[in-house]
């Protein structure tokens, strides 16, 4: 297959790009929903235009209702999200969450689809225990108890939790701590006994929780998929969330990137406009080529996931972690070009930067990333 | 089954009956590269075979067309061939810059006989092609280049010095920018070929840091060229050289696969690898190589239906061989003491240490990764001034 869009993937591109730049715009979307202190920071009514869109289904089956398209079409929808820094929960809704319940059963999946292809339903995934993304190791108990479970541990960075209807939640339910067996995921309403949030804005003005789960009570009919058998599942929902980021951080790379070359040709000091000088003129070319080698990277690893690719695993984390360096090249090079103007509010600049630290974080940072590209090679 | 899963299966097979096991080995060395030409002399058998039954079906130039030597696949029947040959680690049957640079300027400048004549002669390994380009003079700035062909009626006589030329003292034929006219810088240029054999013609091997040499100064002392030797227009040379330069640099990128792609962590680590802070460089390295394959894989599938950007090979070849170079570094760290000696049996004559060396010159070959920023940011950036 070759490595670029198919005609109707280039038709996606077009819309979403035309979609997003008018109604996920900067100024009435993330300044927006930032300026009043919305505690979601996001519009529900933009997700449901989403909807309306069809976007909230692209990775839902089209025996769920759903359109049964695949992770380069839910990754047009994301570099377009980046490059509008668009507050939306479509990556955690309709890309990690939709993941899950893919693989929940019949009843699950009637309970939850309809309100995500409706856009009415915000979804969040909690998996995280600590600051920094280590999927490996998972506490948060699940004990039987009578027909269900109860669960208990405490979960981070659960991005949008607190407006989440159902949060999917990774328990383990056998095994010790770091085991890759005995993990089973839970499909968790957010109005549960003894779940408690605790809610934190983030550097990038959206919302994410601390999670606590006290006991939680649910019935057997909450797992989704496999009892002790989650890891599968599990890992197909990280592998959606990390090509979903990848696709993200290109678009926040492309975003910050035209701003910049576009204020390097109107910029003058000296009697000269600054895009003549060479010493930016290199760095903008080699920031350039960053992006387009992360946007290759994370093409591959769409494809690849696509295609169900036993190789799917290593270039996903490839995507992840080159889309992070380029991205973060990008929002740097943007901030210092832009000069004083950079550092404020008024200019856009500085919510790249801000936008891609948050991101870079999400489902593991470049480190990690390359720890585990590292790990699947065999050293 | 789709046609094209018919056409891998035809290829797996073809490969699988007819690619000798010799020739599904790493290439080792230069010994082991097929480049072909007058007086080219075979490592073994093996290699001679596979070049002869690749030759008869076109497969040494697979994407050019059959009235040229090749096999007139398409570009995804052309990808189906290098991911089969990959899948078995295949040698490629030919290398040579008739192939990579001289054979898509002739297809796109040359007439209908030029076409017929030389690509044929490139696709079967007849006649191996040498780049004359660089100058003494002109290094970046090679459209000030001197060597001057004066008219003479029926040929111009040419004379002049190239530098830099690689494997000038083994190839038969040249493909030369001369100045045709003093007056006119960039449309006073032509786009020449000859024979090395013709009078006047004499090569001198330079001796680069690596201990080998494979550029010579190339002497040209009133060499006559038929005026039928021309590709393109009169004193419109420059821009086949741009042309062919795009495709020189898309080769010198490392784009097509081979060992340039590769990743480097596991074949160090299995020499043992106990430097956390070493490993961690390697995986920061392993990211690059790896979403630069990606992005080689992309460039080449755009650039066979038109999807990239002209300039785009300037890019490919900025990041490709800064890479390269960052590998051989590393390389050079996980080897340690070992990776110094220079010509002992045990390092294989010091094949490590002279590689890392040789890509030194990977970022100056073909336009230095500063030329290739400064395309990069007037052609595709279009920044002002640039």
């Amino acid at each position: 297959m070759p490595l670029y869009h198919t005609e109707d993937q280039a038709m996606l591109a077009d819309s979403a790009r035309g979609f997003m730049a008018e109604e996920g715009a900067i100024a009435k979307q993330l300044r927006h929903f930032r300026d009043i202190d919305c505690q979601d920071g996001f519009g529900h009514a933009l997700w449901q235009q989403f909807a309306e869109m069809g976007f909230t289904g692209i990775l839902v089956s089209e025996a769920d209702g759903g359109l049964g398209m695949g992770h380069v079409e839910a990754g047009i929808v994301l570099e377009e999200i980046g490059r509008n820094l668009t507050p939306s929960p479509f990556l955690t809704s309709a890309v990690a969450a939709a993941t899950a319940l893919g693989a929940a059963n019949a009843e699950l999946k009637a309970r939850y689809l309809p309100g995500l292809l409706a856009g009415d339903s915000v979804f969040a995934v909690a998996i995280d225990e600590g600051a920094k993304h280590r999927p490996e190791r998972i506490r948060t108990r699940a004990e039987r108890a009578g027909n269900g479970f109860k669960l208990s541990g405490t979960k981070d960075f659960v991005v949008h939790g607190g407006s989440a209807d159902m949060l999917v939640v990774a328990a383990r339910t056998a095994g010790g701590d770091d085991d890759a067996d005995g993990i089973t995921l839970f499909a968790v309403p957010r109005d549960s006994a003894g779940l408690s949030q605790d809610k934190v804005r983030l550097v990038d003005s959206s919302m994410a929780t601390h999670l606590t789960l006290d006991g939680v009570q649910l019935d057997a009919d909450a797992v989704i998929g496999e009892l002790d058998g989650g890891r599968a599942v599990l890992n197909r929902v990280l592998a959606a969330a990390r090509a979903g980021a990848a696709a993200e951080s290109v678009g926040v790379a492309q975003g910050a990137f035209d701003m910049t070359a576009t204020y390097l040709k109107q910029r003058k000091q000296f009697g000269k406009l600054i895009g003549e000088f060479q010493a930016l003129q290199h760095r903008a070319a080699h920031l350039y080529s960053e992006i387009e080698i992360a946007r290759a990277a994370t093409i591959k690893a769409q494809q690849l996931l696509d295609g169900e690719s036993e190789h799917a695993d290593l270039m996903v984390s490839v995507a992840k972690a080159k889309a992070g360096k380029a991205a973060s090249l990008a929002v740097k090079e943007g901030v210092q070009m832009h000069g004083g103007i950079g550092m404020t509010d008024e200019y856009d600049i500085g919510l790249y930067m801000k936008r891609d630290r948050a991101l870079a974080e999400f489902m593991g940072d470049v480190y990690y990333h390359a720890d585990r590209v590292a790990k699947l090679s065999g050293y | 089954m789709s046609e094209l899963d018919a056409f891998r299966a035809e290829i797996r097979t073809w490969l699988a009956d007819n690619c000798p096991p010799e020739m599904r080995q790493p290439v080792r060395d230069e010994g082991d590269v097929c480049w072909g030409g007058r007086r080219f002399t075979f490592k073994n058998e093996a290699q001679k075979l596979w070049l002869e039954r690749c030759v008869a079906k076109g497969y040494t130039v697979p994407d050019w067309p059959k009235a040229y030597g090749g096999a007139g696949m398409s570009p995804a029947e052309a990808k189906i061939w290098r991911e089969e040959m990959n899948r078995i680690g295949a040698r490629p049957p030919l290398s040579s810059f008739g192939i990579w640079m001289l054979g898509p300027a002739l297809l796109k400048f040359g007439t209908e006989a030029q076409k017929v004549h030389y690509l044929g002669q490139v696709a079967r390994g007849e006649i191996r092609w040498c780049q004359g380009y660089s100058e003494p003079g002109s290094g970046s700035d090679l459209v000030s280049l001197q060597t001057f062909g004066e008219d003479k009626g029926d040929h111009w006589e040419v004379s002049g010095q190239k530098i830099w030329t690689s494997y000038a003292d083994k190839a038969d034929w040249i493909f030369c920018l001369v100045r045709t006219d003093k007056a006119n810088k960039y449309q006073g240029i032509s786009f020449l070929l000859f024979d090395m054999e013709s009078a006047g013609v004499s090569t001198k091997p330079i001796l680069l840091i690596s201990g080998n040499s494979p550029f010579c100064e190339t002497f040209f002392d009133s060499v006559k060229v038929p005026k039928a030797q021309i590709v393109g227009e009169l004193n419109r040379g420059w821009d086949v050289a741009k042309y062919l330069l795009g495709h020189e640099r898309e080769m010198i990128s490392g784009a097509g696969g081979g060992d340039r792609l590769s990743t480097i962590g596991a074949v160090l680590a299995r020499a043992g690898l106990e430097d956390p802070v070493l490993r961690a460089e390697l995986a920061l390295f392993d990211v690059d190589a790896l979403a630069f394959a990606a992005m080689g894989e992309k460039f080449l599938d755009e650039i066979k239906v038109g999807k990239a950007h002209p300039a785009q090979p300037n890019m490919m070849k900025y990041a490709g061989t800064e890479l390269n170079k960052r590998r051989y570094e590393l390389l050079m760290a996980g080897g340690g003491s070992a990776s110094l000696e220079w010509d002992s049996a045990a390092s294989d004559g010091g094949t490590r240490a002279r590689s890392w060396l040789r890509t030194k010159a990977n970022s100056i070959e073909g336009g230095t990764s500063e030329v290739m920023l400064n395309v990069i940011s007037k052609r595709i950036l279009d920044l002002p001034g640039a």
